[in-house]
């Protein structure tokens, strides 16, 4: 096995000899840094926006998971990040439960339909991954648009927050700011776990040479369903905080063009770190901010960077940073 | 007595087979252009819906402002939006083609969200009306049903072309060489023919079919910038299922599958968006391949 992660950059190399000891350094302090500048932020910038930024952050590392790790492009993410966020809500209000049961029932329901899609999506590789993805999904979306209990095009709105075990309020968005901050964190840091476990070795092994990770005895579709659910399952637990965080879930989580954002996160942050998707998640959530008054030039906007990321920039912020500190991030 | 059967008029079954058969010839249209491209260029056109919604926007544009009529816009609109897909294969796809093809998917993507945005910005997002042009109004009265003639003019034009498309790639010299350069680019290029030019070409050729297919559809869906992005989706599924190894697979699988979009409309309406991604979910678990694919 050491010899196929030698076949891949010097960045991986680095982060296997050191992983060994658990938490490289740097690692460990930038983790510190991201939480100390995550439990200042609130007292200075409006919660809502933080809690979005947050939402996309683990909805961009949990896809970077399966794409930067895996080597999987799916096309078709916001399905799993919608659904939950539809559940979510759906439990919130109608079956009224505690929001930490809601949130629990969005992630349970992007899992299952992960095994769903995932286990016929990996049928298929490469581009053809990308398309099947990417038709699942927008067959989800044609499902939320008729689906009795997704208010179509008005989606499900006025969704409560409720009290956190039946006990801590969640109306005030300063409280709720920081159980998204623990929840967020803590989906990052389970992600970091995956990355760096014997599972985590072997998907990157599977991403540089898939013949020869068979070869060496690995069931490589079990390792690639197993990456796509945990990848399914956390993008879920993103959709469905998202939607207590806007006490709304709509067609917009659904549809492709929610997949074609994190995409966009994950490769302007850049894609196979374990900290570009955050950066990525900052960057686009902090433009469609400013841009929100432009209307359709926040499309063309988008289109452009994906053209010129594309293009110029395809190792993502940090991938270039990781470069210019010859430390991988 | 069939149809008292199935509860079903006999108008309704065939008017819904006949615009099944419509968007059949949309899907084999769009599919063979994405199928001789990633046959060439290895990358999956994600503009391709982009390029149908401005062959039908081109259409519109010539008659508003220029008041060139239907005729022209069948010839002059593939034409120029062919030689865009040639600037932008040139300018920015040929630059991708020694990575990895998702980055041609990326790249693409990015292209479809520049043009829809840009006319999106321009026009809003409301419908653009186009008229039947004069010639092709009215239709037959087929006794079982009442056939308009500019559905039955496009379910021709596009069997023409599907067909004048297979027969120029499987029987002619030309069509042999680029059967050849799909095989093995750098082969063909050492037998002294220019294969970066073919390349070039071939995603021309492709973008031209999809604009073809958006002159066609301009009179019967109005024209707006988001008309291209669904149909697309659903055309990638069509692709899943047919196999990209095959034109003929690709032009069969197009028809059949508006034939069965159709036939699902009449029989249990509310799966009629969904039924071609289940079938794709079937396909998937039977055939991976495809039904005329040749590798997984």
């Amino acid at each position: 096995m050491t010899d196929i992660e030698k076949t891949a950059d010097g960045v991986a190399d680095l982060q296997i000899t050191q992983s060994a000891h658990g938490m490289p350094h740097h690692h460990r302090m930038i983790f510190l840094a991201l939480l100390v500048v995550a439990l200042i932020a609130p007292f200075t910038l409006y919660p809502v926006f933080l809690m979005k930024v947050l939402c996309f952050a683990l909805f961009a590392c949990a896809f970077n998971l399966l794409l930067g790790f895996g080597g999987l492009l799916s096309f078709g993410h916001a399905a799993y990040f919608g659904a939950a966020s539809y559940v979510s809500a759906h439990a919130a209000k109608v079956w009224g439960l505690t929001p930490e049961l809601a949130i629990l029932t969005g992630t349970l329901a992007a899992a299952v339909l992960g095994v769903v899609f995932g286990s016929l999506a990996i049928r298929r590789q490469g581009i053809y991954f990308a398309m099947v993805t990417l038709a699942f999904a927008q067959m989800i979306y044609f499902f939320s648009l008729q689906a009795p209990f997704t208010g179509g095009e008005d989606g499900i709105q006025a969704v409560p927050r409720g009290r956190l075990f039946g006990l801590i309020d969640l109306r005030s968005d300063f409280t709720l700011y920081f159980v998204v901050l623990a929840i967020t964190f803590a989906g990052i840091l389970f992600i970091y776990r995956i990355i760096h476990s014997p599972f985590g070795q072997v998907l990157k092994a599977i991403r540089e040479n898939e013949p020869r990770a068979v070869s060496l005895g690995y069931r490589t579709t079990q390792y690639k369903l197993a990456v796509f659910v945990l990848s399914a399952t956390l993008s879920g637990l993103a959709g469905a905080t998202k939607a207590l965080v806007f006490q709304i879930a709509t067609l917009t989580d659904v549809h492709w063009s929610m997949s074609g954002e994190v995409v966009l996160m994950t490769l302007i942050g850049g894609m196979g770190t374990v900290f570009g998707p955050i950066a990525g998640a900052v960057v686009i959530v902090t433009a469609q901010n400013y841009l929100a008054g432009f209307g359709a030039w926040v499309t063309i906007i988008q289109g452009a960077i994906f053209v010129t990321c594309v293009l110029l920039f395809r190792q993502g912020i940090v991938g270039v940073l990781a470069r210019l500190l010859r430390k991988p991030l | 007595m069939l149809f008292d059967l199935l509860g079903v008029t006999p108008q309704a079954l065939f008017s819904q087979l006949l615009l099944g058969l419509i968007n059949g010839s949309f899907y084999a249209m769009l599919s063979l252009g994405l199928a001789i491209i990633f046959g060439l260029l290895n990358i999956i056109n994600f503009t391709h819906g982009a390029q149908y919604m401005l062959g039908a926007f081109g259409s519109w544009m010539l008659l508003h402002y220029t008041g060139l009529n239907y005729w022209y816009a069948l010839f002059l609109v593939p034409i120029a939006v062919g030689f865009t897909g040639v600037i932008l294969e040139r300018l920015l796809i040929s630059r991708l083609y020694h990575l990895d093809h998702l980055y041609g998917l990326l790249l693409t993507f990015g292209l479809a969200l520049i043009i829809q945005g840009l006319l999106r910005n321009e026009y809003g997002i409301s419908g653009k009306p186009y008229a039947i042009p004069e010639q092709l109004r009215g239709g037959q009265n087929l006794g079982f049903m009442f056939l308009p003639n500019y559905r039955a003019w496009v379910i021709a034009v596009s069997i023409v072309v599907c067909f004048g498309t297979w027969y120029m790639i499987e029987r002619t010299r030309l069509g042999a060489y680029l059967r050849a350069a799909t095989e093995n680019p750098t082969l063909v290029n050492a037998f002294g023919i220019n294969v970066p030019l073919m390349i070039t070409a071939t995603y021309g050729f492709g973008v031209a079919l999809a604009a073809l297919a958006g002159v066609l559809a301009a009179p019967i869906y109005s024209v707006h910038p988001n008309m291209g992005a669904d149909l697309i989706i659903v055309v990638f599924a069509v692709v899943v299922i047919g196999g990209m190894g095959s034109i003929l697979g690709a032009i069969l699988t197009g028809f059949g599958l508006g034939l069965v979009e159709g036939l699902t409309r009449v029989f249990y309406p509310e799966a009629s968006a969904v039924v071609i991604f289940v079938i794709m979910a079937i396909v998937l678990l039977v055939k991976p391949a495809g039904l005329f694919g040749r590798t997984v």
